[in-house]
Protein backbone atom coordinates (compact mmCIF):
# COMPACT_ATOMS: atom_id res chain seq x y z
CA UNK A 1 0.00 0.00 0.00
CA UNK A 2 0.76 3.40 -0.68
CA UNK A 3 1.67 3.97 2.83
CA UNK A 4 2.68 7.15 3.20
CA UNK A 5 -0.46 8.67 1.83
CA UNK A 6 -2.25 6.45 3.82
CA UNK A 7 -0.59 6.97 7.36
CA UNK A 8 -1.14 11.19 6.45
CA UNK A 9 -4.41 11.04 5.45
CA UNK A 10 -5.41 9.31 8.86
CA UNK A 11 -3.48 11.89 11.07
CA UNK A 12 -7.38 12.79 11.82
CA UNK A 13 -8.56 10.01 13.30
CA UNK A 14 -6.42 10.75 16.38
CA UNK A 15 -9.29 13.40 17.29
CA UNK A 16 -12.04 11.21 17.78
CA UNK A 17 -9.59 8.48 19.69
CA UNK A 18 -8.33 11.56 21.71
CA UNK A 19 -11.83 12.24 23.06
CA UNK A 20 -12.74 8.76 23.93
CA UNK A 21 -9.40 9.05 25.86
CA UNK A 22 -10.76 12.19 27.91
CA UNK A 23 -13.95 10.17 28.75
CA UNK A 24 -12.13 7.43 29.80
CA UNK A 25 -9.86 9.02 32.10
CA UNK A 26 -12.19 11.71 33.38
CA UNK A 27 -13.07 9.68 36.70
CA UNK A 28 -9.69 8.64 36.80
CA UNK A 29 -8.59 12.39 36.91
CA UNK A 30 -11.30 13.26 39.65
CA UNK A 31 -10.13 10.64 41.86
CA UNK A 32 -6.66 11.44 41.70
CA UNK A 33 -7.36 15.44 41.89
CA UNK A 34 -9.29 15.45 44.75
CA UNK A 35 -7.52 12.61 46.58
CA UNK A 36 -4.23 14.74 46.46
CA UNK A 37 -5.89 18.26 47.72
CA UNK A 38 -5.35 18.80 50.77
CA UNK A 39 -7.96 19.84 53.15
CA UNK A 40 -7.98 23.65 52.78
CA UNK A 41 -8.34 23.49 49.04
CA UNK A 42 -11.18 20.82 49.10
CA UNK A 43 -14.11 23.38 47.54
CA UNK A 44 -17.10 21.87 45.43
CA UNK A 45 -16.42 25.18 43.10
CA UNK A 46 -12.56 24.11 42.11
CA UNK A 47 -13.51 20.17 41.71
CA UNK A 48 -11.84 20.37 38.08
CA UNK A 49 -8.67 22.15 39.15
CA UNK A 50 -5.40 20.17 39.64
CA UNK A 51 -4.08 20.06 43.58
CA UNK A 52 -1.78 22.69 44.60
CA UNK A 53 1.00 19.99 45.69
CA UNK A 54 0.39 16.33 46.20
CA UNK A 55 -1.11 16.19 49.98
CA UNK A 56 -1.81 12.69 51.50
CA UNK A 57 -4.32 13.80 54.11
CA UNK A 58 -7.09 12.22 52.10
CA UNK A 59 -5.72 8.84 51.62
CA UNK A 60 -4.32 9.02 55.50
CA UNK A 61 -8.32 9.58 56.35
CA UNK A 62 -9.73 7.13 54.26
CA UNK A 63 -7.39 4.74 54.96
CA UNK A 64 -7.65 4.74 58.67
CA UNK A 65 -11.53 3.98 57.98
CA UNK A 66 -11.28 1.49 55.19
CA UNK A 67 -7.83 -0.17 56.51
CA UNK A 68 -10.15 -3.29 58.47
CA UNK A 69 -11.72 -3.96 55.39
CA UNK A 70 -8.91 -3.51 53.26
CA UNK A 71 -7.14 -6.62 54.89
CA UNK A 72 -10.75 -8.63 55.10
CA UNK A 73 -10.50 -8.33 51.25
CA UNK A 74 -6.90 -9.63 51.17
CA UNK A 75 -7.58 -12.46 53.17
CA UNK A 76 -10.45 -13.72 51.34
CA UNK A 77 -8.88 -12.64 47.91
CA UNK A 78 -5.99 -15.14 48.02
CA UNK A 79 -7.67 -18.27 48.88
CA UNK A 80 -10.81 -17.71 46.88
CA UNK A 81 -8.56 -17.04 43.65
CA UNK A 82 -5.49 -20.03 44.19
CA UNK A 83 -8.49 -22.79 45.28
CA UNK A 84 -11.00 -22.35 42.30
CA UNK A 85 -8.16 -21.97 40.13
CA UNK A 86 -6.44 -25.53 40.92
CA UNK A 87 -10.04 -26.91 40.82
CA UNK A 88 -10.71 -25.78 37.68
CA UNK A 89 -7.47 -27.13 36.05
CA UNK A 90 -7.76 -30.45 37.14
CA UNK A 91 -11.44 -30.13 35.98
CA UNK A 92 -10.33 -28.97 32.69
CA UNK A 93 -7.95 -31.41 32.05
CA UNK A 94 -9.97 -34.41 32.91
CA UNK A 95 -13.17 -32.61 31.39
CA UNK A 96 -10.93 -32.16 28.04
CA UNK A 97 -8.66 -35.59 28.14
CA UNK A 98 -10.66 -37.92 30.20
CA UNK A 99 -13.60 -37.70 29.51
CA UNK A 100 -16.24 -40.03 31.15
CA UNK A 101 -19.85 -40.94 30.09
CA UNK A 102 -21.64 -36.94 29.68
CA UNK A 103 -18.60 -35.44 30.63
CA UNK A 104 -19.63 -33.06 27.80
CA UNK A 105 -22.96 -32.53 29.37
CA UNK A 106 -21.87 -32.40 32.84
CA UNK A 107 -19.50 -29.26 31.56
CA UNK A 108 -22.40 -27.46 30.14
CA UNK A 109 -24.27 -27.71 32.81
CA UNK A 110 -21.37 -26.75 35.05
CA UNK A 111 -20.89 -23.47 32.37
CA UNK A 112 -24.36 -22.45 33.04
CA UNK A 113 -23.34 -21.63 36.62
CA UNK A 114 -21.36 -18.83 35.61
CA UNK A 115 -24.04 -16.40 34.16
CA UNK A 116 -27.33 -16.89 36.43
CA UNK A 117 -28.56 -14.04 38.09
CA UNK A 118 -27.39 -14.87 42.05
CA UNK A 119 -30.65 -13.31 43.04
CA UNK A 120 -31.85 -16.44 42.11
CA UNK A 121 -29.74 -18.65 44.53
CA UNK A 122 -29.08 -15.78 47.57
CA UNK A 123 -31.76 -16.86 50.04
CA UNK A 124 -30.47 -20.99 50.02
CA UNK A 125 -27.58 -19.76 50.21
CA UNK A 126 -28.15 -17.74 53.24
CA UNK A 127 -29.92 -20.26 54.92
CA UNK A 128 -26.98 -23.26 54.06
CA UNK A 129 -24.71 -20.94 55.42
CA UNK A 130 -26.56 -20.20 58.26
CA UNK A 131 -26.89 -24.18 59.11
CA UNK A 132 -23.16 -24.66 58.49
CA UNK A 133 -21.90 -22.20 60.91
CA UNK A 134 -20.55 -19.95 58.36
CA UNK A 135 -22.96 -17.08 57.51
CA UNK A 136 -20.77 -13.91 58.59
CA UNK A 137 -17.35 -14.84 58.34
CA UNK A 138 -14.53 -14.45 55.50
CA UNK A 139 -14.96 -18.77 54.99
CA UNK A 140 -18.06 -18.83 53.96
CA UNK A 141 -17.65 -15.71 51.77
CA UNK A 142 -14.33 -17.33 50.46
CA UNK A 143 -16.28 -21.00 49.54
CA UNK A 144 -19.00 -18.65 48.17
CA UNK A 145 -16.02 -17.31 45.39
CA UNK A 146 -14.51 -20.77 44.94
CA UNK A 147 -17.92 -22.71 43.94
CA UNK A 148 -19.27 -19.78 41.97
CA UNK A 149 -15.91 -19.52 40.83
CA UNK A 150 -15.17 -22.97 39.11
CA UNK A 151 -17.45 -22.42 35.85
CA UNK A 152 -15.15 -19.71 34.15
CA UNK A 153 -12.02 -21.60 35.74
CA UNK A 154 -13.32 -25.02 34.32
CA UNK A 155 -13.60 -23.62 31.46
CA UNK A 156 -10.62 -21.46 30.85
CA UNK A 157 -8.53 -24.77 30.97
CA UNK A 158 -10.64 -27.14 29.31
CA UNK A 159 -10.17 -25.43 26.39
CA UNK A 160 -6.48 -24.57 26.83
CA UNK A 161 -5.74 -28.43 27.63
CA UNK A 162 -8.53 -28.91 24.28
CA UNK A 163 -5.34 -27.25 22.39
CA UNK A 164 -2.68 -29.54 23.05
CA UNK A 165 -2.64 -32.74 21.07
CA UNK A 166 -3.31 -35.75 21.96
CA UNK A 167 -0.16 -37.57 20.39
CA UNK A 168 1.61 -35.76 23.12
CA UNK A 169 -0.33 -37.81 25.79
CA UNK A 170 -0.37 -41.11 24.19
CA UNK A 171 3.65 -41.08 23.55
CA UNK A 172 3.64 -40.38 27.71
CA UNK A 173 0.80 -43.22 28.01
CA UNK A 174 3.21 -45.32 25.88
CA UNK A 175 6.03 -44.57 28.36
CA UNK A 176 3.42 -46.13 31.06
CA UNK A 177 2.59 -42.67 33.30
CA UNK A 178 -0.92 -42.40 33.97
CA UNK A 179 -3.67 -39.99 34.28
CA UNK A 180 -2.53 -37.99 37.35
CA UNK A 181 1.17 -38.56 36.20
CA UNK A 182 0.38 -36.82 33.24
CA UNK A 183 -1.14 -34.25 34.39
CA UNK A 184 1.68 -33.51 36.90
CA UNK A 185 4.84 -33.85 34.78
CA UNK A 186 3.45 -32.65 31.10
CA UNK A 187 0.58 -30.20 31.57
CA UNK A 188 1.00 -28.74 35.15
CA UNK A 189 4.05 -27.37 33.84
CA UNK A 190 2.65 -25.66 30.34
CA UNK A 191 -0.53 -24.43 32.09
CA UNK A 192 1.29 -21.48 33.82
CA UNK A 193 0.13 -18.77 31.68
CA UNK A 194 -3.33 -20.35 31.84
CA UNK A 195 -3.28 -20.38 35.90
CA UNK A 196 -1.97 -16.43 35.92
CA UNK A 197 -4.87 -15.99 33.21
CA UNK A 198 -7.41 -17.26 36.03
CA UNK A 199 -5.82 -16.21 38.80
CA UNK A 200 -5.79 -12.45 37.92
CA UNK A 201 -9.41 -13.18 36.77
CA UNK A 202 -10.39 -14.41 40.28
CA UNK A 203 -8.61 -12.23 42.00
CA UNK A 204 -10.31 -9.57 40.06
CA UNK A 205 -13.95 -10.92 40.38
CA UNK A 206 -13.39 -11.49 44.17
CA UNK A 207 -12.35 -8.05 45.11
CA UNK A 208 -14.56 -6.60 43.07
CA UNK A 209 -17.87 -8.55 44.12
CA UNK A 210 -20.47 -6.45 45.82
CA UNK A 211 -23.87 -8.70 46.12
CA UNK A 212 -22.13 -11.97 47.61
CA UNK A 213 -20.48 -9.68 50.36
CA UNK A 214 -23.08 -7.25 51.31
CA UNK A 215 -25.42 -10.40 51.90
CA UNK A 216 -23.03 -12.58 53.75
CA UNK A 217 -20.68 -10.77 55.55
CA UNK A 218 -21.09 -8.84 58.87
CA UNK A 219 -19.60 -5.36 59.96
CA UNK A 220 -16.42 -7.44 60.90
CA UNK A 221 -15.93 -9.57 58.44
CA UNK A 222 -16.77 -6.65 55.72
CA UNK A 223 -14.78 -6.50 52.21
CA UNK A 224 -13.27 -2.99 51.34
CA UNK A 225 -16.22 -2.60 48.32
CA UNK A 226 -18.83 -2.97 51.24
CA UNK A 227 -17.39 -0.71 53.58
CA UNK A 228 -16.51 1.96 50.61
CA UNK A 229 -20.11 1.90 49.69
CA UNK A 230 -21.28 2.82 53.31
CA UNK A 231 -18.74 5.28 53.14
CA UNK A 232 -20.03 6.73 49.96
CA UNK A 233 -23.66 6.88 51.50
CA UNK A 234 -22.54 8.67 54.75
CA UNK A 235 -22.87 12.12 55.41
CA UNK A 236 -20.55 12.35 58.09
CA UNK A 237 -16.94 11.57 55.50
CA UNK A 238 -16.32 13.97 52.87
CA UNK A 239 -16.42 13.92 49.18
CA UNK A 240 -12.87 14.26 49.32
CA UNK A 241 -11.97 11.23 50.87
CA UNK A 242 -14.65 8.94 49.55
CA UNK A 243 -12.36 9.88 45.95
CA UNK A 244 -9.23 8.76 48.43
CA UNK A 245 -11.01 5.83 49.39
CA UNK A 246 -12.00 4.73 45.74
CA UNK A 247 -8.84 5.09 44.59
CA UNK A 248 -7.46 2.84 47.52
CA UNK A 249 -10.60 0.15 46.61
CA UNK A 250 -9.13 0.28 43.07
CA UNK A 251 -5.80 0.49 43.50
CA UNK A 252 -5.26 -3.16 43.35
CA UNK A 253 -6.60 -4.92 40.44
CA UNK A 254 -5.54 -1.58 38.67
CA UNK A 255 -2.02 -2.62 39.75
CA UNK A 256 -2.71 -6.32 38.39
CA UNK A 257 -4.45 -4.58 35.13
CA UNK A 258 -1.19 -2.53 34.39
CA UNK A 259 1.36 -5.11 34.90
CA UNK A 260 -0.81 -8.18 33.66
CA UNK A 261 -2.83 -6.86 31.14
CA UNK A 262 -2.49 -9.11 28.53
CA UNK A 263 -4.19 -12.21 30.77
CA UNK A 264 -6.60 -9.79 31.98
CA UNK A 265 -8.04 -9.58 28.61
CA UNK A 266 -7.92 -13.05 28.05
CA UNK A 267 -9.95 -14.34 30.88
CA UNK A 268 -12.19 -11.18 29.98
CA UNK A 269 -12.18 -13.17 26.08
CA UNK A 270 -13.37 -16.67 27.67
CA UNK A 271 -16.25 -14.97 29.71
CA UNK A 272 -17.45 -14.58 26.06
CA UNK A 273 -16.89 -18.43 25.13
CA UNK A 274 -14.94 -16.94 23.26
CA UNK A 275 -10.92 -17.61 22.23
CA UNK B 1 -8.20 -45.77 24.51
CA UNK B 2 -9.11 -45.26 28.06
CA UNK B 3 -9.62 -47.88 30.80
CA UNK B 4 -13.00 -48.11 32.77
CA UNK B 5 -11.70 -47.66 35.88
CA UNK B 6 -9.64 -44.53 34.26
CA UNK B 7 -12.94 -43.10 33.03
CA UNK B 8 -14.04 -43.72 36.96
CA UNK B 9 -11.22 -42.42 38.66
CA UNK B 10 -11.92 -38.89 36.18
CA UNK B 11 -15.28 -38.87 36.95
CA UNK B 12 -14.04 -39.08 40.84
CA UNK B 13 -12.03 -36.47 40.98
CA UNK B 14 -14.87 -33.95 39.12
CA UNK B 15 -16.97 -34.87 41.42
CA UNK B 16 -16.34 -32.38 43.98
CA UNK B 17 -17.52 -29.73 41.36
CA UNK B 18 -19.98 -31.95 40.42
CA UNK B 19 -21.33 -31.48 44.18
CA UNK B 20 -20.53 -27.94 44.46
CA UNK B 21 -22.20 -27.16 41.40
CA UNK B 22 -25.29 -29.43 41.93
CA UNK B 23 -26.04 -27.80 45.23
CA UNK B 24 -25.23 -24.06 44.98
CA UNK B 25 -26.43 -23.10 41.19
CA UNK B 26 -29.32 -26.13 40.49
CA UNK B 27 -30.06 -27.79 43.96
CA UNK B 28 -30.30 -23.51 45.51
CA UNK B 29 -32.39 -22.79 42.21
CA UNK B 30 -34.57 -25.27 42.66
CA UNK B 31 -35.05 -24.86 46.62
CA UNK B 32 -35.99 -20.68 45.40
CA UNK B 33 -38.36 -21.85 43.39
CA UNK B 34 -39.41 -23.70 46.02
CA UNK B 35 -39.53 -20.39 48.21
CA UNK B 36 -41.31 -18.76 45.50
CA UNK B 37 -44.41 -20.69 46.03
CA UNK B 38 -44.17 -20.74 50.12
CA UNK B 39 -46.07 -17.83 51.96
CA UNK B 40 -42.58 -17.47 53.80
CA UNK B 41 -42.48 -13.79 55.58
CA UNK B 42 -40.72 -12.83 58.28
CA UNK B 43 -37.53 -14.27 59.67
CA UNK B 44 -38.57 -17.89 60.55
CA UNK B 45 -39.05 -19.73 57.36
CA UNK B 46 -42.52 -21.01 56.49
CA UNK B 47 -43.03 -23.54 53.44
CA UNK B 48 -47.00 -23.67 53.30
CA UNK B 49 -47.75 -24.17 49.88
CA UNK B 50 -49.41 -20.66 48.31
CA UNK B 51 -49.31 -21.61 44.54
CA UNK B 52 -48.38 -18.55 42.37
CA UNK B 53 -49.45 -15.92 44.83
CA UNK B 54 -46.25 -13.93 45.33
CA UNK B 55 -45.48 -13.91 41.72
CA UNK B 56 -49.73 -12.75 41.05
CA UNK B 57 -48.76 -10.49 43.86
CA UNK B 58 -45.54 -9.20 42.18
CA UNK B 59 -47.05 -8.55 38.73
CA UNK B 60 -50.43 -6.06 40.57
CA UNK B 61 -46.96 -4.00 42.55
CA UNK B 62 -46.54 -0.80 40.91
CA UNK B 63 -42.73 -1.31 41.71
CA UNK B 64 -42.51 -4.46 39.54
CA UNK B 65 -43.76 -2.49 36.65
CA UNK B 66 -41.22 0.36 37.06
CA UNK B 67 -38.59 -2.18 37.57
CA UNK B 68 -39.92 -3.80 34.27
CA UNK B 69 -39.94 -0.20 32.62
CA UNK B 70 -35.99 0.78 34.24
CA UNK B 71 -34.76 -2.40 32.82
CA UNK B 72 -36.06 -1.95 29.16
CA UNK B 73 -34.81 1.56 28.85
CA UNK B 74 -31.20 0.50 30.67
CA UNK B 75 -30.83 -2.45 28.61
CA UNK B 76 -31.81 -0.30 25.30
CA UNK B 77 -29.44 2.81 26.10
CA UNK B 78 -26.79 0.27 28.06
CA UNK B 79 -26.58 -1.74 24.78
CA UNK B 80 -26.69 0.44 22.05
CA UNK B 81 -24.05 2.59 23.89
CA UNK B 82 -21.42 -0.36 24.85
CA UNK B 83 -21.79 -1.55 21.53
CA UNK B 84 -21.82 1.42 19.83
CA UNK B 85 -19.26 2.93 21.33
CA UNK B 86 -17.18 -0.49 21.25
CA UNK B 87 -17.62 -0.92 17.20
CA UNK B 88 -16.22 2.75 16.63
CA UNK B 89 -13.12 2.37 18.97
CA UNK B 90 -13.01 -1.04 17.17
CA UNK B 91 -12.77 0.58 14.11
CA UNK B 92 -10.12 2.82 14.58
CA UNK B 93 -7.97 0.72 16.57
CA UNK B 94 -7.61 -1.32 13.54
CA UNK B 95 -6.55 1.34 10.96
CA UNK B 96 -2.49 0.59 12.35
CA UNK B 97 -2.52 4.06 14.35
CA UNK B 98 0.85 4.37 16.68
CA UNK B 99 -0.10 4.42 20.08
CA UNK B 100 -2.70 1.77 19.16
CA UNK B 101 -1.69 -0.09 22.33
CA UNK B 102 -1.60 2.03 24.45
CA UNK B 103 -4.99 3.42 23.74
CA UNK B 104 -6.68 -0.20 23.88
CA UNK B 105 -5.29 -0.55 27.33
CA UNK B 106 -6.64 2.73 28.11
CA UNK B 107 -10.37 1.78 27.11
CA UNK B 108 -10.51 -1.46 28.93
CA UNK B 109 -8.82 -0.31 32.15
CA UNK B 110 -12.32 0.21 34.25
CA UNK B 111 -13.29 -3.61 33.43
CA UNK B 112 -10.77 -3.95 35.82
CA UNK B 113 -12.52 -1.15 38.85
CA UNK B 114 -15.36 -2.61 40.60
CA UNK B 115 -18.65 -1.38 39.99
CA UNK B 116 -19.04 0.26 43.44
CA UNK B 117 -15.63 2.35 42.70
CA UNK B 118 -17.35 3.37 39.51
CA UNK B 119 -20.55 4.06 41.16
CA UNK B 120 -18.65 6.36 44.21
CA UNK B 121 -16.81 8.55 41.61
CA UNK B 122 -20.03 9.00 39.02
CA UNK B 123 -22.24 9.68 42.16
CA UNK B 124 -20.08 13.02 42.33
CA UNK B 125 -19.76 13.35 38.43
CA UNK B 126 -23.73 13.34 37.80
CA UNK B 127 -23.79 15.48 40.76
CA UNK B 128 -27.41 16.97 40.14
CA UNK B 129 -27.20 19.54 42.64
CA UNK B 130 -27.53 23.02 41.04
CA UNK B 131 -26.93 26.50 42.18
CA UNK B 132 -24.32 26.97 45.65
CA UNK B 133 -23.63 23.18 45.70
CA UNK B 134 -22.78 22.19 42.20
CA UNK B 135 -20.61 20.10 41.40
CA UNK B 136 -19.47 17.12 38.71
CA UNK B 137 -20.32 17.40 35.07
CA UNK B 138 -22.73 20.35 36.00
CA UNK B 139 -20.03 22.12 37.25
CA UNK B 140 -17.70 21.47 34.31
CA UNK B 141 -20.63 22.15 31.77
CA UNK B 142 -20.90 25.95 33.78
CA UNK B 143 -17.23 26.48 33.72
CA UNK B 144 -16.85 25.66 29.41
CA UNK B 145 -19.53 28.20 28.88
CA UNK B 146 -21.99 25.00 28.42
CA UNK B 147 -24.89 25.75 30.67
CA UNK B 148 -27.56 24.37 28.19
CA UNK B 149 -26.18 20.97 29.00
CA UNK B 150 -26.62 21.44 33.16
CA UNK B 151 -29.18 18.46 33.65
CA UNK B 152 -30.94 16.39 36.66
CA UNK B 153 -29.16 12.82 35.45
CA UNK B 154 -30.08 10.24 37.16
CA UNK B 155 -32.64 12.17 39.06
CA UNK B 156 -34.49 13.07 35.98
CA UNK B 157 -37.89 11.94 36.45
CA UNK B 158 -38.76 9.09 34.27
CA UNK B 159 -35.76 8.43 32.61
CA UNK B 160 -32.67 8.78 35.36
CA UNK B 161 -32.59 4.97 34.54
CA UNK B 162 -30.75 5.80 31.52
CA UNK B 163 -28.38 7.98 32.73
CA UNK B 164 -26.92 5.25 34.71
CA UNK B 165 -26.51 3.55 31.64
CA UNK B 166 -23.62 6.59 31.16
CA UNK B 167 -20.79 4.78 33.59
CA UNK B 168 -22.20 1.46 32.68
CA UNK B 169 -21.35 2.61 28.99
CA UNK B 170 -17.68 3.74 30.43
CA UNK B 171 -17.12 0.58 32.10
CA UNK B 172 -17.96 -2.15 29.91
CA UNK B 173 -17.46 -0.32 26.01
CA UNK B 174 -13.84 -1.67 26.27
CA UNK B 175 -14.96 -5.14 26.35
CA UNK B 176 -17.22 -4.46 23.36
CA UNK B 177 -14.29 -3.02 21.72
CA UNK B 178 -11.89 -5.97 22.45
CA UNK B 179 -14.28 -8.60 21.38
CA UNK B 180 -14.87 -6.43 17.98
CA UNK B 181 -11.25 -5.85 17.94
CA UNK B 182 -10.80 -9.53 17.91
CA UNK B 183 -13.36 -10.16 15.06
CA UNK B 184 -11.97 -7.30 13.10
CA UNK B 185 -8.32 -8.82 13.17
CA UNK B 186 -9.83 -12.13 12.28
CA UNK B 187 -10.52 -10.91 8.84
CA UNK B 188 -7.82 -11.50 5.96
CA UNK B 189 -6.37 -8.58 4.48
CA UNK B 190 -7.24 -10.42 1.16
CA UNK B 191 -10.74 -10.01 1.43
CA UNK B 192 -10.66 -5.80 1.44
CA UNK B 193 -8.22 -6.09 -1.40
CA UNK B 194 -10.33 -7.65 -3.61
CA UNK B 195 -13.15 -5.58 -2.79
CA UNK B 196 -11.26 -2.76 -2.96
CA UNK B 197 -9.70 -3.99 -6.62
CA UNK B 198 -13.39 -4.59 -7.88
CA UNK B 199 -14.22 -0.52 -7.20
CA UNK B 200 -15.66 -0.72 -3.84
CA UNK B 201 -15.22 2.41 -1.66
CA UNK B 202 -14.01 2.23 2.01
CA UNK B 203 -18.03 2.57 3.04
CA UNK B 204 -19.25 -0.49 0.71
CA UNK B 205 -16.48 -2.37 2.30
CA UNK B 206 -17.63 -2.11 5.43
CA UNK B 207 -21.35 -2.18 4.99
CA UNK B 208 -20.92 -5.17 2.71
CA UNK B 209 -17.89 -7.01 3.83
CA UNK B 210 -16.66 -6.39 7.40
CA UNK B 211 -20.55 -6.14 8.96
CA UNK B 212 -21.43 -9.11 7.77
CA UNK B 213 -18.30 -11.15 8.61
CA UNK B 214 -18.70 -9.53 12.36
CA UNK B 215 -22.21 -10.34 13.34
CA UNK B 216 -21.20 -13.10 15.40
CA UNK B 217 -19.22 -10.91 16.90
CA UNK B 218 -22.68 -8.47 17.50
CA UNK B 219 -24.60 -11.47 19.14
CA UNK B 220 -21.83 -12.41 21.33
CA UNK B 221 -22.36 -8.68 22.90
CA UNK B 222 -25.70 -8.38 22.68
CA UNK B 223 -25.97 -11.94 24.92
CA UNK B 224 -23.36 -10.35 26.69
CA UNK B 225 -24.22 -6.73 27.64
CA UNK B 226 -28.34 -8.14 27.53
CA UNK B 227 -27.24 -10.46 30.47
CA UNK B 228 -25.17 -8.13 32.23
CA UNK B 229 -28.02 -5.32 31.69
CA UNK B 230 -30.68 -7.79 33.40
CA UNK B 231 -28.42 -8.77 36.45
CA UNK B 232 -27.65 -4.73 37.27
CA UNK B 233 -27.21 -4.72 40.75
CA UNK B 234 -23.68 -2.48 42.10
CA UNK B 235 -23.93 0.17 40.08
CA UNK B 236 -26.95 1.87 41.14
CA UNK B 237 -26.88 0.98 44.67
CA UNK B 238 -23.37 2.52 44.42
CA UNK B 239 -24.36 6.01 42.46
CA UNK B 240 -28.32 6.54 44.02
CA UNK B 241 -28.48 4.30 46.91
CA UNK B 242 -31.70 2.22 46.49
CA UNK B 243 -34.54 4.27 45.31
CA UNK B 244 -37.84 3.55 43.88
CA UNK B 245 -37.64 5.76 40.91
CA UNK B 246 -34.22 3.92 39.50
CA UNK B 247 -35.63 0.39 40.88
CA UNK B 248 -34.38 -2.98 39.01
CA UNK B 249 -35.33 -6.48 40.03
CA UNK B 250 -32.04 -7.29 41.96
CA UNK B 251 -32.52 -4.01 43.63
CA UNK B 252 -36.24 -5.63 44.40
CA UNK B 253 -35.25 -8.78 45.36
CA UNK B 254 -32.63 -8.08 47.94
CA UNK B 255 -34.93 -4.92 49.79
CA UNK B 256 -37.70 -7.16 49.58
CA UNK B 257 -35.70 -10.17 50.90
CA UNK B 258 -33.74 -9.10 53.25
CA UNK B 259 -35.07 -5.77 54.39
CA UNK B 260 -38.73 -6.51 54.22
CA UNK B 261 -38.43 -10.30 54.93
CA UNK B 262 -40.91 -11.06 52.12
CA UNK B 263 -38.72 -14.15 51.55
CA UNK B 264 -41.88 -15.67 49.22
CA UNK B 265 -41.42 -12.39 47.28
CA UNK B 266 -37.81 -12.15 47.01
CA UNK B 267 -37.65 -15.51 45.86
CA UNK B 268 -40.48 -14.88 42.87
CA UNK B 269 -38.22 -12.21 41.78
CA UNK B 270 -34.93 -14.41 41.77
CA UNK B 271 -36.79 -16.98 39.47
CA UNK B 272 -37.95 -14.43 37.07
CA UNK B 273 -34.47 -12.99 36.70
CA UNK B 274 -32.77 -16.46 35.93
CA UNK B 275 -35.51 -16.68 33.64
CA UNK B 276 -35.04 -13.80 31.84
CA UNK B 277 -31.08 -14.63 31.97
CA UNK B 278 -31.75 -18.20 30.77
CA UNK B 279 -33.58 -17.37 27.98
CA UNK B 280 -30.75 -15.50 26.26
CA UNK B 281 -27.97 -17.51 28.12
CA UNK B 282 -29.00 -21.49 27.11
CA UNK B 283 -29.28 -21.13 23.34
CA UNK B 284 -26.08 -18.93 23.28
CA UNK B 285 -24.30 -21.75 25.05
CA UNK B 286 -25.34 -24.78 23.01
CA UNK B 287 -24.77 -22.22 20.08
CA UNK B 288 -21.41 -21.43 21.18
CA UNK B 289 -20.01 -25.04 21.95
CA UNK B 290 -21.61 -27.07 18.90
CA UNK B 291 -19.65 -24.52 16.88
CA UNK B 292 -16.38 -25.64 18.94
CA UNK B 293 -16.89 -29.52 18.36
CA UNK B 294 -17.25 -28.53 15.01
CA UNK B 295 -13.99 -27.29 14.80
Amino acid sequence: MNSRFAYRRKNWLYIPLIMAAVFYLIPLYLMLATGFKGFEEINLRTMWALPHGLHLDNFIEAYTVLSPYLLNSLNMVFPAAIISSVLGSINGYLLSKWKFKGADTIFLLILFGMFIPYQSILIPLVEFMTRIGLYGSLPGLVLTHVVYGLPITTLTFRNYYSGISNELLEAAKVDGAGMLRIYWSILLPISIPSFVVVLIWQFTQAWNDFLFAVVLTSSRSWPITVALNNMAGSQIIAWNVQMAGSLITALPTLIVYIFLGRYFLRGMMAGALKE
Amino acid sequence: MRSKKEAWLSFLLVLPTILAIGIFVYGFILWTMRVSISQWTGLLPDYTFVGFENYIYLFSTARFQIDITNTLIFTAVFMTGAIGLGFFLAVLLDQGLKGEAFFRSLFLFPMAISYIVTGVVWRWLMNPAQGDRISGFNLLFHNLGLDFLINRWHTTPGWGIAFIAIPAIWQLSGYTMALYLAGLRAIPDQLREAARVDGATEWQIMRYVILPLLKPVTLSAVIIIGHMSLKVFDLIVAVAGKQLALDVPAINMWQTTFDGYYFGVGAAIGVLLLLSVALLIIPYIIYTQKGEANQ
